[in-house]
């Protein structure tokens, strides 16, 4: 809700066609914004501009004036200023628009340009698309139908690079593939800052290569992947899984941390083979950590919480026997989504619980792994589930020593994991809600199967306080119920008002309830997220520090 | 729409009586009686399959017994009825086709669902799969009707092959940049 | 053995006589249906019914695969099949009346091969020819025709007891149909009784009065009927057919417009013997057709069996005799069965114009040309 600057705009034709674009834009970005598609390999919208592919090639002219007057050279058939065409075709990337600028993206010379960077590009190409795993999402392919001959006219032998490079523990490299288009290098260079890659040798003999004695092993080597525009770069764990065409694509949020990285999780029949970023200018750009990569194997990790056969309404019926009786603390979770963490503190006000959460805290990175590894910290305080940025569980543990806490509910945390010892454990009757077992599950006198974050939708607030929705992927383990349903279930059994699990009651619930929430619904969060005011909590101190697109508050004060 | 009203030529005494034309009926059908009979008798008399008949479909080797597959899975998105399921995976490095890196771990075509349209044949970058000449496949059970790939390549044998695309990229790899 | 034979009481006698009807009409109906399949399946270019094979049987050497392929099997098959499916019963039907049905259907299709004599023997002892025949009545033909006309109670009484619609359709067009084909089909045999009694002493309607007269000496005596009179053999065949409710003719069945005509509603066994009725009668009308038109045993125009047999055992003259005849008699059941698979069948309009106006008028005008040429000769 923090409107940016408006930015200089600057007037040009693209095919005639006239649109105000901001100061400092480029051709191919310019083009974008009337609808036309400049193909090209080497430019990356955050990436520095190599120009080296030269597939976006486009012909550019200025209003002709007169050198000597400045006047404007006027033609005389239809009255407008005269347009003095460049002869030789210039590239996209790398020229910036300039007032009254004409582009021409269609014309026959750029065809053909395009056609021969087409042409010199498959020359050694390996065609080898039935075993290669960019087939699908390839540019290559891509501008191969548009401007590709169909045939080759090169008879010679094809150049022979090394095909199997390990770059990296979770990269391996197709050199064949590669179209030095050098993204990743500039990736690693100004991004990830671990400049481990780049080209050796000369002509249609370079390669691309790791330092001498380094890999490609920092925490966003990944990304290299994403941005390789063919398939020269590939993930040594999605490699030979899926086709990509197979595959449905789900708008997620990383649950790694604070950050609220955006990310495509994509599946297939209920099984998901790999999660990749998604674009958002406001949170990560185009780029995720490794790290949140590999977290969709939660899924069908083999300490996933099994139903055990009893009915739910046994479950149920214990816990609200449990709950009952009194002296119940409440812990939730920062894991927990918006929605989750606003029933549980509906519980806890229910049955005039205190309530937990527990602080999770790791070294930031400074790029997108912030130190908050709660990626729902700021939902707790949203929600009123804490007013503090919370920290271990001690004031729990005394609570229980003191015999003021028969029962407690925890909601996907681990207990002794937080800090309290097993005989504090021992001493209370606990429900558990959660997806994996661990310590607290097995001492749990009920426990509810619950889902994943990639199999129940939800939202998350991010470090930026910015409102980001998640969509389940696929469908839930089979006798796993949905937190939302079983934190409603429970509100219930212990005489509160339900109005309904499902997202667009619970969401009419927070609407209501929730002053900084008013008139939202689930469906009008935009999918790149919706930024709070964050007035409330300006005074608090939180453990984040700086990170992309993040310059903490507190840090100014505390520093 | 116009009508054209069409006279019939009338019948003459003879073709009313129908006798001349019940004879010729006669005549036509006994003719018929004395002729061979048209019908194959099936399972003991087979017929000729002809070129290009779109039978079983079959996974097929090459003449150096290399498994033609690289699991592209282009057949499994192209088949209309969902028959072909394939898991891929990479060919372990001590392997002679190494090379080839990908085939695939899986190949189960659900003979109760193919329809044998043939486009898997036909889509087939590898030309790995082929619909053949086996045309009677049955089974007690819905399990035995899903063809395996080893019971695949059984159907499918060895077929000749016009490219041996792979082996000559082992060669190039073997060679080399030549002149650099 | 004939002592032996006439020495038993009547009722054995009777009962004997019975059984030979019944053991010569149920094989050969049997037969007819296996033939009807394969005749159609060889029109139609097919091999016909020829995978059975039976334990036993179907493993002897060369006779086996011989039976198998002429689909010997397929015909036991289907016998026992009919015999041992389960008695369904419409709920709808009138039981008493519906289980009658076939029992009326069969027992004309037996009584009539009582009078119809199958071949002829030498009489040492008279120096004659007599008749196989197992009642050698005076009433002949009479007793056919009066006897055979009762199967269309059969199929009214299916169409009416099975209590549906289509067997009711079925009913009441056999009803009709047989009325009207057999005004055609008495008028067509007049000219030759009247031919065959114009110059004896004695009037007789016997079926071996006929056969005698064209086993005479000389060119008209030895002439067969369907040269002297082809328009009465024509409308006496094409009432036969209309008659047995054979294609072109099979109204009453029509399985294209109503589904199976009068026995749509019946099954298993009383289903089969509806078809060895319509067998039956097929064999019977096929023989006097024979002995009417086509000298009965005389092997050819001209050719008496008489002086053939004369010097023979009996057994062997009864056996030449018999097999003359029935030689005949089976290609007119293959030509049935032949017409059946040439000819479309005709709308039941078509089949009344036909029997009414076509068939009636010149069967009338046959018997008066006839009778007046008769007169005449007679005069001369």
């Amino acid at each position: 809700m923090i409107q940016p600057a408006q930015p200089e705009l600057v007037t040009v034709f693209i095919d005639g066609q006239e649109i105000a674009v901001p100061k400092g834009t480029n051709v191919i970005e310019a083009a974008r914004m009337v609808g036309t598609d400049v193909p090209h390999y080497c430019y990356h919208p955050k990436l520095s501009i190599a120009g080296n592919c030269r597939m976006c090639l486009i012909e550019l002219g200025m209003p002709m004036t007169d050198r000597a007057t400045r006047e404007p050279i006027m033609d005389e058939a239809t009255g407008k200023q005269k347009i003095n065409w460049i002869p030789r075709p210039q590239i996209g990337c790398g020229t910036t628009v300039a007032p009254g600028m004409h582009v021409k993206t269609q014309s026959p010379m750029v065809k053909e340009c395009r056609e021969g960077v087409m042409e010199f590009l498959l020359i050694n190409h390996p065609l080898d698309c039935p075993i290669c795993d960019q087939a699908g999402e390839c540019k290559l392919q891509e501008q191969a139908t548009g401007y590709g001959r169909g045939y080759s006219r090169f008879i010679e032998q094809k150049n022979v690079k090394p095909k199997r490079t390990r770059l990296g523990p979770r990269v391996t490299l197709d050199d064949e593939r590669c179209v030095l288009c050098s993204r990743c290098i500039r990736f690693t260079q100004e991004v990830a800052k671990d400049d481990v890659l780049g080209f050796v040798d000369r002509g249609s003999y370079s390669t691309l290569t790791c330092y001498p004695g380094k890999e490609l092993e920092n925490n966003y080597s990944l990304n290299t992947v994403d941005i390789c525009p063919v398939g020269a770069l590939t993930s040594t764990d999605f490699r030979f899984k899926m086709r990509v065409w197979f595959l449905k694509q789900t708008n997620s949020i990383c649950p790694e941390s604070s950050v609220g990285v955006n990310t495509v999780v994509w599946s297939r029949e209920g099984v998901i083979y790999r999660i990749t970023p998604r674009r958002n200018d406001e949170v990560n750009d185009t780029w995720m950590p490794d790290s949140g990569r590999v977290l969709y194997k939660e899924v069908q990790a083999e300490n996933r919480l099994q139903p055990t056969g009893d009915p739910a309404s046994d479950l149920l019926a214990t816990a609200t026997r449990l709950l009952q009786g009194g002296a119940v603390a409440v812990v939730g979770s920062g894991r927990s989504s918006l929605e989750e963490q606003f029933l549980t503190a509906k519980l806890a006000r229910q049955l005039h619980a205190a309530t937990f959460v527990v602080g999770r805290t790791g070294a930031g990175d400074g790029i997108l792994i912030s130190a908050d590894r709660n990626p729902n910290t700021r939902g707790a305080l949203v929600t009123g589930l804490i007013s503090e940025v919370p920290g271990d569980l001690a004031a729990l543990g005394r609570e229980i020593d003191a015999g003021k806490v028969k029962t407690v509910v925890s909601v996907g945390e681990d207990l002794s994991a937080a800090g309290l010892t097993a005989e504090q454990l021992a001493k209370v009757a606990i429900v558990y809600l959660g997806s994996h077992a661990n310590a607290t599950s097995a001492a749990a006198q009920v426990v509810f199967p619950t889902l994943t974050v990639f199999e129940k939708s939800g939202s998350f607030i991010n470090q930026q306080f910015r409102l980001q929705k998640f969509a389940s992927a696929v469908p839930g383990l089979t006798g796993a119920t949905d937190d939302r349903v079983v934190l409603d279930q429970l509100v219930t059994a212990v005489g509160g008002e339900s109005a309904g699990s499902d997202l667009v009651s619970v969401w009419r619930e927070l609407a209501a309830g929730i002053p900084g929430l008013a008139d939202l619904t689930y469906a009008k969060i935009p999918d790149t997220g919706l930024l709070l005011a964050d007035d409330t909590w300006s005074q608090l101190t939180f453990p984040e520090g700086e990170s992309l697109h993040h310059q903490p508050a507190a840090a100014e004060t505390t520093a | 729409m116009s009508f054209k009203t069409v006279e019939r030529k009338p019948l003459s005494f003879a073709e009313r009586t129908y006798v001349p034309q019940i004879l010729g009926g006669l005549k036509t059908t006994f003719k018929k009686m004395v002729k061979p009979n048209e019908t194959l008798e099936y399972p003991e008399a087979r017929p000729t399959i002809p070129p290009g008949y779109r039978g079983v479909p079959t996974l097929v080797k090459d003449p150096n017994g290399r498994e033609k597959c690289v699991s592209c899975q282009l057949c499994e998105f192209v088949c209309p009825p969902k028959a072909i399921r394939i898991k891929p995976g990479e060919i372990p490095a001590d392997d002679p086709t190494a090379h080839v890196e990908k085939a695939p771990q899986e190949f189960d075509i659900d003979m109760l669902r193919c329809i044998y349209c043939g486009l898997c044949q036909e889509v087939c970058p590898e030309e790995a799969i082929w619909l053949q000449n086996v045309f009677s496949l049955s089974g007690y059970t819905r399990e035995e009707m899903v063809n395996n790939k080893a019971k695949l390549y059984e159907l499918g044998g060895t077929l000749p092959d016009d490219h041996y695309k792979w082996d000559k990229k082992k060669a190039a790899e073997e060679a080399g940049n030549g002149g650099h | 053995m004939i002592e032996l034979y006439l020495s038993l009481p009547i009722w054995v006698q009777a009962s004997l006589k019975g059984l030979i009807a019944i053991g010569l009409i149920i094989p050969i109906a049997g037969a007819c249906s296996l033939a009807e399949r394969k005749i159609s399946a060889w029109i139609q270019g097919r091999p016909g019914p020829n995978r059975a094979r039976a334990w036993g049987l179907g493993y002897i050497p060369i006779l086996g695969p011989i039976l198998q392929r002429l689909g010997v099997f397929h015909l036991m098959a289907d016998g026992a099949k009919f015999v041992f499916k389960e008695d369904v019963v419409p709920g709808h039907v009138n039981k008493f009346y519906y289980y009658l049905a076939p029992l009326v259907a069969l027992v004309p299709s037996l009584c009539t091969i009582v009078v119809v004599p199958f071949g002829a023997y030498f009489d040492a002892a008279t120096e004659t020819l007599k008749p196989l025949i197992l009642a050698d009545v005076d009433v002949g033909i009479l007793a056919v025709f009066a006897i055979g006309s009762l199967s269309v109670y059969s199929l009214i009484l299916a169409g009416w007891a099975s209590n549906s619609k289509y067997p009711f359709l079925g009913g009441v067009r056999a009803s009709a149909q047989l009325i009207s084909y057999e005004l055609s089909m008495t008028l067509s045999v007049i000219p030759v009784f009247l031919w065959v009694n114009a110059p004896g002493p004695e009037a007789t309607l016997s079926l071996f009065a006929v056969v005698e007269s064209q086993s005479q000496p000389g060119f008209w005596g030895g002439m067969w009927f369907v040269f002297l009179m082809p328009l009465c053999a024509f409308v006496f065949l094409v009432s036969l057919f209309a008659e047995t409710n054979r294609q072109p003719f099979d109204m009453p069945e029509s399985e294209a417009d109503l589904v199976g005509g009068f026995h749509t509603e019946y099954g298993e066994f009383k289903w089969s013997i509806f078809f060895v009725a319509e067998y039956a009668h097929m064999t019977i009308g096929s023989g006097v057709f024979v002995l009417l038109f086509l000298g009965g045993w005389n092997p050819l125009p001209w050719v008496p069996l008489e002086p053939l047999i004369a010097g023979l055992p009996v057994w062997l003259g009864g056996l030449i005799g018999a097999s003359v005849f029935l030689g005949k008699t089976f290609f007119f059941i293959f030509l049935f069965m032949w017409v059946r698979w040439t000819l479309p069948r005709f709308r039941y309009d078509q089949v009344m114009k036909l029997g009414w106006q076509k068939l009636l008028p010149i069967a009338i005008a046959n018997v008066i040309f006839y009778a007046l040429a008769i007169a005449l000769i007679e005069r001369a």
